[in-house]
């Protein structure tokens, strides 16, 4: 898959994970397990990237006796996943136009 | 290998960030290794589940390569945009120059159209006074000089005929020379970047 396509694919997912409830790290990783597989590394970079851009905020939180950051979705990373939905019927739109194309040829 | 080994192979792969970055990844993969041995796994196991640290410094470190580089694309458009503001005397100075020789060009032009115009005019104005005259002429008993008047507003008459096409033609003409040169000005100053052509 195109890498810049895959990127902005994966921060919606991440954002997907945080939509309802604040969570962290790992539990971020399980919850996509089931439909993604994604590295502690990568990640991070995400979540680095969706903080940097204020698509969500961090807190650092006491558990179990040591600290564990919680992300919370803002507004903006609200906004960015309404737009992915809207952006994914034109590639819907796209991709029939495509293998319509497809069928023509064959 | 234990979690403080795997911390401190970490560290020292990445070595060549800045401290705060360094310190915050290490609380990550400590916090993710701590969350796995939460749900039951062995230390051990914990840390090997979270992979190879060379792998992970090498990510870490093309990451932060690539991020470095977007920075410099944002620094070099900054500067793009400061050099167009300092060397704006000059290139301001020198599009108006530009603009007011377009523009004399197409007052000079259209100049020239509006006194064909005002010839046509002229003509069709003195072949209706020379064939009134003539008539005129004509009944009051001088003939000779009537008739010679109507001819000459004949005359006028035809040449007009041949004015208005003529000024019907260079009008067309001129007026899709100024659409044109108007269009590409608009293209050039507005559908630079970005449109779809």
């Amino acid at each position: 898959m195109d890498n810049q396509m895959k990127k902005g694919l994966l921060d919606v997912c991440v954002l997907a994970a945080i939509k309802s409830e604040d969570s962290y790290g790992y539990k971020i990783i399980k919850d996509m397990k089931p439909y993604i597989e994604l590295s502690e590394s990568t990640l991070y970079t995400i979540l680095k990237r969706l903080e940097n851009a204020d698509m969500l905020t961090v807190r650092t939180a006491e558990h179990g006796g040591r600290l564990r950051k919680y992300y919370r979705i803002t507004d903006a990373g609200r906004k960015r996943i309404e737009d992915f939905k809207m952006e994914w019927n034109e590639i819907m739109a796209i991709y029939r136009f495509v293998t319509r194309e497809d069928e023509e040829d064959e | 290998m234990n979690k403080q080994k795997f911390l401190a192979k970490l560290r020292a792969g990445l070595s060549g960030l800045k401290q705060k970055e360094i310190k915050e990844h290490l609380a990550f993969y400590s916090e993710m290794i701590d969350d796995r041995m939460e749900e039951g796994l062995s230390e051990e196991a914990a840390v090997s589940a979270i992979g190879s640290v060379d792998d992970i410094v090498e990510q870490i470190m093309v990451d932060n390569l690539l991020d470095e580089c977007s920075k410099v694309k944002r620094v070099s458009k900054t500067l793009a945009i400061v050099l167009l503001i300092l060397g704006s005397p000059l290139w301001v100075s020198l599009l108006a120059a530009a603009f007011a020789v377009l523009l004399a060009a197409m007052i000079t032009i259209w100049s020239v159209i509006l006194s064909l115009w005002s010839g046509f005019a002229a003509l069709a104005a003195s072949s209706l006074v020379c064939m009134a005259a003539g008539s005129v002429f004509a009944c009051y008993g001088n003939g000779a000089a009537g008739l010679a008047t109507i001819g000459a507003g004949l005359v006028c008459a035809g040449l007009s005929v041949f004015a208005f096409c003529g000024c019907r033609a260079v009008t067309g003409g001129s007026w899709l020379f100024t659409k044109k040169v108007a269009g590409s000005m608009k293209k050039y100053f507005f559908s630079r970047k970005g449109d779809v052509q």
